[in-house]
Parts: structure tokens; sequence; C-alpha cells
């Protein structure tokens, strides 16, 4: 099954909003572009009916290579997690299809 | 960051489109990967994530107020796995203390 991508969605901005090509490329550029820089300085991204991007600051902790079993520290590092919204969730729910 | 304040911010950087333009774009974009994900498909964008669905098995689960017990069906929940240049960027966030 075929993916979502930026140009899709770029061509439906052409065709729905009626946006030149260009301003529909740059549209969906700026839109996630905006929402990695708010991410870049700790800022949390809330989109209702979509979802919120959190940020977690997560300690040092003692981690193993699975290989060699050497232990080695993973480093405290900060995450994005998604948290999908009610509606969203209530849509997706609702698909009866085979496991992607 | 909400939605109307991303709005803003990209209305804010172009002078081709009207804020209202912009705030049409925005709904269009989140509603085209909500009806993806409903319809079972991927979302995958460069740089940034994707998203895909995860399924979870049906179990039994419990009214908390009665003890009553309760059948769940199986159902699909949102994923978003961040690509590797967010999680850089992200992380690098981190070390110049933000």
């Amino acid at each position: 099954m075929a993916a979502l991508t930026k140009a899709e969605m770029a061509e439906r901005l052409y065709e729905e909003l009626g946006l030149n090509k260009r301003e529909a490329k740059e549209m969906v550029e700026a839109f996630f572009g905006e929402i990695r820089d708010a991410l870049s300085h700790n800022e949390q991204v809330k989109l209702s009916g979509f979802g919120n991007f959190d940020l977690r600051d997560k300690k040092e902790r003692p981690g193993r290579n699975p290989k060699t079993g050497e232990e080695i520290p993973i480093c405290a590092r900060r995450v994005v997690t998604f948290r999908p919204g009610q509606k969203l969730k209530q849509k997706v729910e609702a698909y009866a299809g085979t496991q992607s | 960051m909400t939605k109307s304040e991303l709005v803003e911010l990209i209305a804010s950087k172009q002078t081709q489109l009207s804020v209202k333009d912009v705030e049409l774009a925005v709904k269009t974009i989140i509603e085209h990967m909500s009806q993806s994900l409903a319809e079972g498909h991927r979302i995958e964008i460069r740089g940034f994530g994707s998203f895909s669905l995860h399924h979870r098995a049906a179990r039994t689960g419990r009214n908390p107020k009665t003890g009553d017990s309760v059948k769940l069906p199986a159902k699909f929940v949102p994923h978003f796995k961040p690509g590797k240049e967010l999680r850089e960027q992200v992380n690098d966030s981190m070390k110049s203390g933000y």
C-alpha cells in the first residue's frame, strides 16, 4: 500500500484549494519545517484534532551492547513523542484492515 | 505551539497567501493525514518522520467503578516514529541549552 508523501499533500492543495504548484509545495514544506523548528526549541506542538508532539528529557541510563554483552552508558537525551488526539484515535480504531 | 499559532507563523513568513488561505491549507494537510491513516496508509515525511498504525490485540478490560469485565475488541492505534534529522535536531537542542 502506497504511503502518503509531501508530493501528494501538495497535489491536494493544488487540486482542492487552487494554490499554484509552487505555493502548494512551499506550504507543505513550511508546515513540517515550522513544526520541526518549534520542537528543536523545546516547544511542544499541539494540533487539535490530530495530536500533540511532546518532548521528553531522558536521563542517562546503563545500557548493554546486545551482541557483545559489553556495558555502555546510554547518554542523557531529548526525544519527541507523539500523542494522538481523541478524534484521530477514533478514526483509526475503525480501520479493520490487516496488520500494517 | 498550537495550530492557530502555526498558521500565523507560516502566514507571516510569506506574502502570497492570506491568513485565511494558510489556515485552510493547514486544515487540509491535517485532514489528508488523518484520512490516510484511517484508511490504513502510512505517512512518510523524509527528515521529519513517519506515521503508521500499530495493532492492539483484543483483551478483556475491567470497568474500574463496578469491577465488571468488558470485552475490548482488537484495534489499531496511530504511531509516530521521528526521522533521523528530527531526532538529531531535537537532541542537539538539549545540548545547546534549550
